[in-house]
């Protein structure tokens, strides 16, 4: 195992998946989360039934596999539309709208966690809509919605491994063009295998541990 | 803007073939779940035993499982296991990925389920007289299934979700594979697609329906 074909322009390539692992994901959560928010938000605002359409559309993104959301994006985009997209765009623009129909609901979640009472009291003190928003629901929501919030931003890194199917080369592509050539799946496979789990082991840890100190108990 | 011909008749004469596709990943999901709940329960007492050796094994399954890529495991069933030797199928290697998966991220669910439930209940089994094993089993395990059913179902989606990742194997008999295959062979990448995304949404929220009226069932007072 330690006797390997691996050179310094093998890693290099390696370095290059992750970077683009991390790039394709930094992408995809921060669009994802305004998108997300703006949603959640909106959702919240205008109530269930009016709300009815949004919902099936986000649900929709939540039903498919992934990969087929890519593919059909990818398809419809290129071949339907005609537009000259990188698979790079294609990629960032589908997990973010992903992200954002995931991060809608924590937003709204988190929303539904402050208490109307202390609401209205914040309103009838004068607060505007936006004051109330900044001033007691963001922080109070926030505390509900971060710990799952970390747990999707993990998600997405993870699912990133996906993108593969619209030509972008990341990390575990990159490690599946090294294997063709060494043939050394097993040790390959550990190199990707740790690179993922030592980004999110800790930061998964993080986020349970808010999780367990901000929880009102 | 549409100077592209949709082709949906020679997309759906194919659905056959994508229907039974959709069997085999039913079919996948269905034995994974069950792989993957018994060996969350599994986890879940190594968890509980006190052991040390034990609860390493159910730490370091469940950390792996929850914090690599689910396709990163699939491939590893399939192109790593094979580095010592052990050559499997791609249908094998899709289950057991998945299954390994389900496990990792449902023996948590059960963890969290099993703080509900109050420990003077064990003790109250164990004073009756009950072994440990049977206070688990009759008294503790049926409770944290039902807390946890919930998240049961949603992790069951997962699965439905996760076949499409038998790709990266070159699995060709599930919806994904099936797909593919008919893509490779007349293009209409579009329209088949399309259709596989239908029938996807279709068993996801016939799985959530159908589970929304089990619990209803099974869990009323």
């Amino acid at each position: 195992m330690f006797d390997t074909a691996l050179t310094v322009n093998d890693l290099i390539l390696l370095a290059k998946g992750a970077g683009m692992t991390l790039l394709v994901t930094a992408i995809s959560v921060f669009f994802g989360t305004i998108l997300g928010i703006v949603f959640g938000v909106v959702r919240y605002q205008i109530g269930p039934w009016w709300a009815a359409p949004m919902t099936f559309v986000l649900d929709i993104f939540r039903s498919i596999p992934l990969l087929i959301q890519l593919v059909l994006a990818n398809a419809f985009l290129t071949a339907v539309l005609k537009l000259k997209m990188s698979g790079f765009a294609v990629a960032c623009g589908v997990l973010s709208l992903y992200t954002a129909a995931y991060c809608a609901e924590i937003v709204r979640g988190g929303i539904e966690s402050v208490p109307l009472t202390l609401r209205r009291a914040a309103r009838s003190l004068g607060m505007s809509w936006g004051q109330d928003m900044r001033n007691i629901v963001l922080p109070l929501a926030t505390r509900v919605a971060l710990p799952s919030w970390i747990g999707l931003a993990l998600g997405v890194m993870k699912d990133s491994a996906l993108v593969y199917i619209v030509q972008v080369v990341e990390l575990l592509k990159s490690t599946q063009i090294l294997i063709t050539r060494l043939q050394e799946p097993l040790f390959l496979l550990m190199i990707c295998g740790m690179f993922y789990f030592v980004i999110s082991f800790p930061i998964a840890r993080f986020g349970g541990y808010l999780e367990k100190r901000w929880s009102n108990d | 803007m549409f100077n592209y011909n949709f082709r949906w008749n020679q997309a759906f004469n194919s659905l056959p073939q994508m229907l039974e596709g959709a069997l085999v990943t039913i079919e996948i999901a269905v034995l994974s779940m069950m792989i993957g709940i018994t060996v969350a329960i599994t986890l879940t007492v190594f968890r509980l035993s006190g052991n040390r050796f034990l609860s390493a094994i159910a730490t370091t399954w469940v950390e792996i499982a929850r914090n690599t890529p689910a396709l990163f495991q699939i491939y590893m069933v399939h192109f790593g296991l094979g580095g010592f030797g052990i050559h499997l199928s791609p249908y094998m290697s899709l289950l057991i990925g998945i299954a390994f998966n389900n496990a990792g991220y449902l023996a948590e669910n059960f963890r969290g389920a099993l703080k509900a439930i109050p420990d003077t209940q064990t003790r109250a089994a164990r004073s009756l007289g009950m072994s440990s094993g049977q206070a688990f089993t009759n008294v503790v395990m049926p409770q944290m299934l039902r807390i946890a059913f919930l998240p049961m179902t949603n992790q069951m989606v997962w699965a439905i979700l996760m076949t499409s990742l038998g790709a990266v194997v070159a699995m060709n008999t599930d919806l994904y594979g099936v797909t593919s295959e008919l893509n490779a062979r007349s293009f209409r990448t579009f329209e088949l697609f399309a259709i596989a995304a239908v029938i996807f949404y279709l068993l996801t929220k016939a799985i959530t329906l159908s589970a929304r009226l089990l619990a209803a069932r099974l869990f009323r007072y």
